[in-house]
């Protein structure tokens, strides 16, 4: 399988990185080569194969619902680029 | 004592517990030493104050009687672990100015048995790479230099752009350079696909890549969360050893880390291997491997012969499938994970016209070009349509790759003897940058161990012809790390200790 220059654009929106045009052919080029790498899987008898879900055999531990160790919103929104008065604040969203 | 950083960990730790050294004298050699290798630009961030005040209150414990395994041992910690109120970046610029409020659980158990932090170790961007060179911060030198260079045209390189210089291994290149360079006792590391392992096979150290689960992945940022595993780099067998115990443990606030007790790993140091079955794959011999490393493998069989073990051919038939497979499960998490980066809630932001473009602008700025093709095609694989086709297949696959080597271990094999890497470290700016699956194959001995969930290490074997070192390693059965000690010592010994270059740079 190989990924057109549409589909390369799609996924970056998906991805959420912009990509600017003269980056698309290199990109382009550079998912394919990963994609005829990893071409060789399609050949693997798969049938009947459970997928693996968890590599160490062991089911998920359950914790009470309850809140632990919380450092409070000044520590919280410390590292933000942008805050105020507790909130982080982004470009507006609504009209 | 002439130069005190040449000690092991081992050795100076039984040095200040004789009271022979000072945990501030050991630090402060190591902070000058660090000054002096700013070129290999191994270090990222230096934190001396903070030393020094941790080897203070180390030498103040020692005096009273109240030392930890650690106690006065400095450390250098991979940029991937949280560090309360230190930087943290994961070497991205998308971390720009992160310093973490809390303190990872491998790192906090380092410091409650005593140990000093250094500063935070170079590495390619979030744990991705293969020669440290994708790092925001810059390409890490190995210590080693290439056959025929001297220390003038070292020096020169370093000044440059490091071009010609070897790497050091990646992710943890960082590590593995301090570690080689005397820069520290001992390094943290983390091995995704073969991050340890590799890097410690390039710069003639050791470093073991513990089982899924052994160590606490809390505060250790994210890059494939079901690969992901913290371990040390350090110079010798004993060493690691060392630093495992006190890096491993349940973690109530991983829900993948292991409850199961935690062994005086060094008490395996040195024991008996006799009567020990070691598998020798035959999937391990590909097409196109430099005969050296083929002779480094036989030797490695004759060592472990001599010290009674018993060799045996066994087959991992999906070996071949591990590295593809793993170049879908790797991006496909790291896709995931890797969203949280977005310039809301921490580091860089780069406005845009409305909040999705401010996302878009954030994250092509923010990311390197590795990071973002592997995002990228790890959102491929997920996306509607590709998931059954890509992610489901390799993760069935992942399960014939786990069966394989428990068949392997239901025969009664211990270990396995692989080499480690399938090349003796190559030169900065010489792989990858046409073809991104050039970088990739490097990884194609460790990645197998990573599918599976397995303890694996790497320990020296010797030299290639041209003088760098080159690694062996060894697989375990699940959390039967002791095993690995015991048979990696026997390898040390008969391989002998490789001499570390001198400083150079």
């Amino acid at each position: 399988m190989s990924v057109d220059q549409a589909t390369v654009r799609r996924i970056a929106h998906l991805a959420r990185i912009a990509v600017r045009d003269e980056e698309v052919p290199h990109l382009q080029q550079e998912l394919n080569a990963m994609l005829s790498f990893v071409e060789e899987l399609s050949a693997v008898d798969v049938t009947g194969v459970e997928p693996m879900t968890s590599v160490i055999p062991m089911s998920l531990p359950l914790r009470k619902d309850e809140v632990t160790g919380h450092a409070g919103a000044d520590v919280v929104t410390r590292n933000a680029p942008g805050a105020d008065d507790h909130f982080f604040t982004v470009p507006k969203v609504v009209e | 004592m002439s130069d005190i950083t040449r000690l092991t960990l081992a050795e100076a730790r039984d040095a200040l517990a004789a009271k022979k050294i000072s945990s501030l004298d050991l630090t402060k050699a190591h902070i000058e030493a660090i000054e002096k290798a700013r070129g290999l630009n191994a270090y990222i961030v230096e934190t001396p104050d903070k030393a020094l005040d941790m080897a203070k209150a180390a030498d103040a414990r020692i005096a009273s009687g109240n030392a930890g395994p650690l106690d006065g041992l400095p450390l250098g910690i991979k940029d991937l672990y949280a560090t309360e109120g230190v930087h943290m970046q994961a070497c991205s610029h998308i971390l720009d100015g992160f310093k973490p409020p809390y303190e990872s659980t491998v790192t906090s158990q380092l410091w409650r048995d005593g140990a000093v932090m250094l500063g935070k170790l170079n590495m390619d961007e979030f744990a991705m790479g293969s020669s440290n060179e994708t790092s925001y911060y810059g390409p890490v030198a190995s210590p080693w230099l290439p056959a025929g260079w001297d220390a003038d045209k070292g020096r020169a390189a370093l000044k440059g752009d490091k071009k010609g210089l070897l790497v050091p291994g990646g992710s943890s290149g960082g590590s593995s350079s301090a570690v080689a360079a005397h820069l520290c006792l001992a390094a943290t590391a983390t091995d995704t696909g073969g991050s340890i392992r590799q890097p410690a096979a390039f710069t003639g150290t050791v470093g073991i890549k513990p089982t899924y689960g052994r160590c606490s992945r809390w505060g250790v940022a994210a890059f494939a969360s079901s690969l992901d595993q913290a371990g040390p780099i350090a110079r010798t067998v004993r060493d690691t050893a060392i630093m495992l115990r006190s890096m491993a443990g349940y973690d109530a606030k991983d829900s993948t880390s292991v409850n199961t007790p935690v062994p005086d790993y060094e008490k395996s140091v040195g024991a008996s291997i006799k009567g020990k079955k070691i598998g020798i794959p035959k999937e391990y011999r590909i097409d196109g491997m430099p005969a050296e490393i083929e002779a480094l493998w036989q030797k490695g069989i004759e060592w472990l012969r001599a010290a009674g073990a018993e060799i045996v051919d066994i087959s991992l038939p999906h070996t071949k499938t591990a590295l593809p497979a793993y170049y879908i499960v790797a991006p496909a998490e790291a896709s995931s994970n890797l969203a949280r980066y977005d310039g809301v809630r921490y580091g860089l932001r780069v406005p845009g016209k409305d909040i999705s473009s401010m996302y878009e602008n954030t994250r092509a700025e923010g990311f390197g070009r590795e990071v973002r093709r592997r995002i990228m095609i790890g959102t491929y694989v997920l996306s509607a349509g590709y998931y059954d086709a890509y992610y489901v297949r390799a993760q069935k696959i992942r399960t014939l790759i786990k069966r394989d080597f428990e068949l392997a271990y239901q025969d009664g094999i211990d270990a396995i003897l692989t080499p480690a890497t399938p090349s003796a470290a190559f030169g900065i700016g010489e792989k990858g940058s046409g073809d991104p699956v050039e970088m990739y194959l490097n990884d194609v001995f460790t990645v197998t161990v990573n599918m599976a969930g397995l303890p694996g290490l790497a320990v020296p074997g010797g030299l290639s012809a041209s003088g760098l070192p080159l690694g062996l390693q060894l697989i375990g059965r699940p959390f039967e790390e002791e095993t690995l000690f015991s048979v990696a010592e026997v390898i040390e010994q008969a391989a002998g200790r490789i001499s570390l270059p001198q400083a150079w740079w």
